[in-house]
């Protein structure tokens, strides 16, 4: 078995993460920009991270044989701070030539408000202005219909956004139709508690067909498994779906959607 | 899959789960004080279980879902809890 990893807070996972990941069969991490589980202070605990990001743990990765790859901006959950996050966006732009930038994301919404979707268009004019891919965060359990159709009618309404460039993430069954239909990518996360199972993911998959998703494990430093994308590929198999379904959905699938970034190369 | 395979594969875990919310309800039920919005919006999506058409899951997710379009005019924090607690007053 072969996958791709398109979304997992390394920084927060221990070396035996990436070790177990790498036996699983994991060909290349990525991890988008995010909450830390705290505010940062200033803008320059961003800068740290986005040199953490694109400089220190891909060598950690590197020791593993993973490829590492990111995504940059300032999180919707420290968006509500509209200075702060003026402040991490004018940073941006020096980093997105390093070579493992994929594009921008994680952005969103966390509590659908005024001051997070309006630093949610300002990164989709970044996104825009620098031809960058873009990663969407979808807000939490009750939160995520409103934020999901809200993040929709945003990306709708720029006519510079291509849909097939941009992945919308933690869809659940309520939200996975209203992204497909609106031609864009799709992000199904594999959770213990919140977001979807494996079980689930794979019912979203075979009622939804295979195009246009990426499953993701989304580890972080909350409870979460880093192999959830293995493990839901061996639900897969035992449900009978066939080992070149499997490949096409956790590894062709994300395959071809970053490699529309001309960094996205692996082996 | 036939329906007979769906039910070895994922029977015990059905079973598994149905008996762990009745014990959270008993649980729930036989503790003191009142209860918040969490509880009311829980016994609001079990009769969804019992309905014939597909899409249960989704039918669920929509139940507990904030239902409304305006963007809130500020954060009430950072955290959701899993259900709508209604209209901000
Ligand atoms: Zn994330």
């Amino acid at each position: 078995m072969r996958y791709i990893e398109p979304h997992a807070h390394m920084v927060s996972r221990t070396t035996s993460d990436y070790e177990a990941m790498r036996l699983a069969g994991c060909e290349a991490v990525c991890e988008p920009a995010f909450w830390a589980g705290f505010d940062r202070s200033s803008a320059d605990g961003f800068y740290d991270y986005f040199c953490q990001l694109t400089d220190y743990e891909p060598k950690r990765a590197a020791k593993f044989g993973l490829p590492h790859f990111c995504w940059l901006c300032i999180n919707p959950k420290e968006s509500e701070d509209m200075v702060l996050a003026r402040e991490v966006l004018a940073l941006i732009p020096g980093f997105l030539e390093r070579p493992n930038v994929l594009g921008i994301g994680e952005i969103g919404l966390n509590k659908n408000t005024r001051n997070e979707l309006a630093i949610l268009e300002e990164h989709i004019d970044l996104a825009a202005r620098f031809n960058q891919l873009i990663l969407v965060h979808t807000p939490h359990l009750e939160d995520k219909l409103k934020g999901t159709k809200l993040i929709l009618d945003l990306l709708q309404a720029d006519s510079r956004i291509q849909p097939g460039r941009v992945i919308i993430d933690h869809v659940e069954e309520h939200t996975v139709s209203l992204v497909l239909d609106a031609g864009f990518w799709a992000g199904i996360t594999l959770y213990p508690e919140s977001k979807a199972t494996p079980a689930r993911a794979v019912d979203m998959v075979e009622r939804a067909g295979m195009q246009n998703i990426w499953l993701n494990c989304a580890c972080d430093w909350g409870r979460s498994e880093p192999l959830a994308v293995p493990q839901t590929a061996l639900e897969m198999r035992r449900r009978g779906h066939s080992a070149k379904a499997v490949d096409d959905l956790i590894y062709g699938n994300p395959l071809r959607f970053l490699s529309q970034s001309p960094r996205f190369r692996i082996e | 899959m036939t329906r007979q395979q769906v039910l070895d594969l994922y029977f015990m875990d059905a079973r598994c789960k149905l008996i762990e919310l009745a014990a959270f309800l008993d649980r729930v039920e036989r503790s003191d004080g009142e209860a918040d919005f969490r509880l009311a919006a829980i016994r609001e999506a079990l009769p969804l279980l019992q309905s014939v058409q597909q899409d249960k899951a989704k039918a669920v997710l929509l139940s507990l879902s904030d239902p409304t379009n305006e963007p809130l005019l500020s954060a009430p924090g950072k955290g959701a809890c899993g259900a709508w607690p209604g209209a901000p007053l």
